[in-house]
């Protein structure tokens, strides 16, 4: 028998971005809140202070504040006739381990999504007609548009402490940032960070293309910044150990350094750590949650209950909670029916490096989210019918690390080992940079999230499957940014310049580094046969559970997540707040 | 390792004459000159046996050659960051999960499937790399001239060696990448010996702090520091 603890109102399963946010605002809502974190505690001080935390080995190698596959994986197959195998260590995606999650060893990069990929079904189909979209692919609209988001986006990069320009403020377009960007209420609440030498080399040649570059939205702070919740951060140094390591500098925007210090300080707040839910216990009519079951640091079997149950445990868990606890009915990918585990997606990223002997990068000056973007080839740019793809990308280039196990580019044909590469990276360390296309991925069918049937995790439950591919559409997109990209290097005249993009027939490979930016699985939309979530990020089937994070994107966005992310939880905890709490029912 | 066991290692360096082989063929001049360090060849593995020492000795010499500028992997100490990796949580797998079943013909881009450790594939793949070494060479690896060494290396590399005992772990792939780490990775981790690696790149170490060098097109002046805070 599980022991059982005193009712709060509500419970908060993960303490990173969504879990942070989601108990700072019903904290203030005068509620009883508890989170339930997994994981350590982390601060600053003493995780990632000066100088123990500059460790590439230990943190951006070893993987030292991430998921342990041993406590945590799921299983990946390409195709449903593919038998998925245990994601054993490390490699594609990192997912967050420990209070503030993933939040406290990204990178950064905040953006908003454009306002047609929150409509994107509705886009194309009035824009190219219905008959453009491929058969198999599953792209949805997101039940919310971007004007009724913006205010949250807004309060999100007001709260993290963005830096960056504004291309359009309220309709005008403003020199410097985004022309592309729909229309903001206000700037962001900090300057853009300064530039390294290739960010500064990328945006004077695409300013002679004709491009439009701006800033990277950079939750790196470019001042010092006091947020609207009292918390400080202090200038970026470009230290160099940003993604994959905590700021040692309190510059980086975390749930430590932009909401935890003053959360703590409430009365009505606690968190346990170590503290794994296994489970939401549904009542016996399967329409409300009663509270969760974790497992605490001594192993003891938990029950927890509460009124309100929120999943702020990271995309991926999110969605294997859902399915280990009977949330939504699970899709079949055979039939197209259920909604758990539907249309997950990632992202379709791709590069091009260029070397110059004489120009001196100092690659070691670099900051989580420097860079110049520019998004002449985003969504909204392309005609995707005479294209022939439905997608895009942005494109950028800025160094955020130089740290040599992990950022040594050598030109093609460099020997792998030996006195040739012993001399190459002398020759070249330093000399190069990258121009980067980060694009979208859209939904289809056959990439979808279920409960592996062979392999267990160490509670006994099944591990999650993920089946995933790329998919032709995507890498016909990636294909395109190649050409533009390359036509924009060569403008740049390097001695050598060599490109990595997938080409047709590309199989997903889980052993390099991608993105963590796995999304859906649990996805918002306006008709329940057809979202886990309403728009309001409650579940369609159980109203007291709310579910925050990238799970409830429908296919992913050319951008990073978690302007997103951050946009929609201030959205969900504002419905929960005025409508939910006052009635509490399936607000839709 | 027992005590034993190590002395018998130690005397078997000597008497294969690896030390000897080393000096003139591996180390370059200053790697002996005045360390307070230990020498590399004062080590005494944890991990490894006598043979396996020899090899990882042998093998990360020929991956990052003292030859040309700039230290080679016995000058960066590499073989003692690699034994003591293997002795810690990297070669115990302790973060991985290693729960069957195991598909050690798993499709390359699935990942790691071996039922091995790191450090058990070390074991496996080293014995029948050395007996092969044996049966077509003559000798174990660590014995043969720079030549065959090389090639030797290569041909595992290419695949035209394979090796059946690591059961899907890819022995070459586990070595490169381990004797890179090692030369570069924080001296604390025994390789990178006087921050030889990163003064032969120019890279600063853990200075992390660069405010008033972002967007300066000109070489960075200062040398590297390491965790401790000594200076390279
Ligand atoms: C290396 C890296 C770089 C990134 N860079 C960027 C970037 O530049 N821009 C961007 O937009 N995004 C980036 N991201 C993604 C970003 O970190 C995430 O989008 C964001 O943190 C998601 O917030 P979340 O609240 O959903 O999850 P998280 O912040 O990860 O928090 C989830 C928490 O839930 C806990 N948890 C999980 N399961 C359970 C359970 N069963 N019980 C209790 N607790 C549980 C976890 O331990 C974790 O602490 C990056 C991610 C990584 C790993
Ligand atoms: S680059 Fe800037 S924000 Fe990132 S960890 Fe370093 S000091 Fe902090």
């Amino acid at each position: 028998m599980a022991r059982q603890e005193k009712k709060r109102d509500v419970v908060i399963v993960g303490l990173g971005w969504t879990g942070s946010i989601l108990g700072m605002e019903l904290c203030n809502e005068g509620l009883d809140v508890l989170a339930l974190e997994r994981g350590e505690d982390r601060d600053t001080v003493p995780d990632w202070k000066y100088p123990n935390v500059a460790d590439e080995l230990k943190y951006g190698v070893r993987y030292g504040f991430m998921q342990k596959p041993r406590n945590s994986t799921l299983t990946i197959r390409r195709d449903l006739s593919e038998t998925a195998l245990p994601y054993r260590h490390l490699g594609s995606f990192l997912p967050g381990d420990g209070v503030g999650g993933a939040g406290m060893h990204w990178n950064g990069h905040t953006f908003r999504p454009m306002a047609e990929e929150l409509e994107l079904r509705s886009y194309v189909e009035r824009n190219f007609g219905a008959d453009i979209i491929p058969d198999d692919m599953t792209i949805q609209d997101w039940g919310v548009n971007y004007a009724e988001l913006e205010p949250y986006f807004d309060r999100f990069e007001k709260i993290a402490g963005i830096s960056g320009k504004a291309g359009n403020l309220n309709g005008e377009t403003v020199e410097g940032g985004n022309p592309f960007e729909a229309p903001r209420s206000s700037d962001y609440p900090m300057p853009p960070l300064d530039q390294t030498v290739d960010s500064n080399k990328f945006a004077d040649a695409a300013r002679k293309m004709g491009y439009h570059p701006y800033p990277r939205p950079a939750a790196n702070a470019s001042r010092a910044y006091t947020n609207p919740y009292g918390m400080q951060l202090g200038p970026c140094n470009f230290c160099g150990f940003c993604e994959r390591y905590g700021c040692l500098n309190y510059s980086k925007s975390s749930p430590q350094t932009c909401i935890l210090d003053a959360l703590k300080r409430k009365p009505n707040f606690e968190y346990r750590t170590n503290a794994e839910v296994l489970k939401v216990e549904l009542a016996s009519d399967g329409k409300t949650a009663k509270g969760v079951t974790y497992v605490d640091a001594n192993g003891e079997e938990v029950f927890q209950p509460a009124d309100l149950v929120i999943l702020a445990a990271y995309q991926l868990h999110n969605v294997h909670l859902m399915l280990l606890s009977g949330i939504g009915q699970p899709y079949n990918p055979r039939t197209g029916e259920g909604v758990t585990g539907k249309n997950y997606a990632y992202q379709t990223n791709g590069g091009t490096a260029l070397f110059f002997k004489d120009i001196d990068f100092n690659p070691f000056v670099g900051a989580g989210s420097n860079g110049h973007v520019i998004d002449d080839f985003a969504i909204n740019q392309i005609d995707f019918a005479a294209e022939g793809f439905i997608g895009g990308s942005y494109i950028s280039s800025g160094t955020f690390n130089g740290q040599p196990i992990r950022s040594m580019r050598l030109p093609a044909g460099t020997p792998k080992w030996g006195a040739g590469w012993k001399s190459a990276i002398k020759e070249w360390y330093g000399h190069s940079m990258s121009i980067g296309s980060h694009g979208s991925n859209m939904s289809y069918q056959s990439n979808y999230l279920d409960l592996d049937p062979t392999y267990k995790d160490k509670h006994g439950r099944p591990l999650m499957r993920m089946t995933f591919n790329w998919k032709d559409n995507d890498i016909r997109m990636t294909q395109f940014m190649k050409g533009r990209i390359e036509e924009l290097a060569k403008s740049m005249n390097p001695d050598i310049m060599q490109s990595g993009y997938k080409s047709k027939g590309a199989m997903y490979d889980v052993r390099p580094y991608q993105t963590t930016h796995n999304v859906g699985g649990a996805i918002m939309g306006s008709e329940p046969n057809k979202s886990a979530l309403n728009r309001y990020l409650q579940s369609w089937d159980v109203h007291n559970v709310f579910v925050m994070g990238a799970s409830a994107f429908p296919q992913n966005i050319q951008y990073n997540p978690t302007g997103t992310v951050g946009a929609l939880a201030y959205w969900a905890v504002d419905a929960i707040r005025k409508d939910y709490l006052p009635n509490p029912r399936p607000l839709v | 390792m027992s005590e034993a066991n190590f002395k018998l290692n130690r005397r078997s360096f000597l008497q294969a004459g690896a030390v000897g082989t080393m000096l003139s063929a591996g180390y370059s001049a200053n790697a002996f000159a005045q360390s307070e360090t230990p020498h590399l060849s004062d080590y005494q593995p944890e991990y490894f046996t006598a043979d396996e020492w020899k090899f990882i000795v042998a093998a990360t010499d020929r991956l990052i050659p003292a030859e040309g500028d700039g230290p080679g992997a016995l000058d960066a100490h590499v073989p003692i960051f690699i034994d003591r990796q293997m002795a810690g949580d990297f070669g115990n797998a302790a973060d991985w999960y290693m729960e069957g079943p195991h598909d050690p013909d798993a499709p390359a881009e699935l990942g790691y499937q071996s039922p091995l450790t790191p450090a058990e594939a070390y074991r496996a793949g080293i014995a029948e790399l050395n007996a092969l070494c044996q049966t077509e060479h003559g000798a174990v690896f660590a014995e043969l001239d720079k030549q065959t060494k090389d090639a030797v290396l290569a041909a595992l590399d290419a695949g035209e060696i394979k090796l059946s005992s690591t059961q899907g772990a890819d022995l070459f792939d586990l070595l490169l990448q381990n004797t890179k780490e090692g030369y570069f990775a924080d001296p604390m981790y025994g390789g990178n010996h006087e921050m030889a690696a990163w003064n032969h790149i120019g890279f600063p170490g853990a200075r992390a702090s660069f405010r008033e060098w972002v967007g300066v097109e000109k070489p960075y002046p200062l040398g590297p520091v390491d965790i401790s805070g000594k200076r390279g």
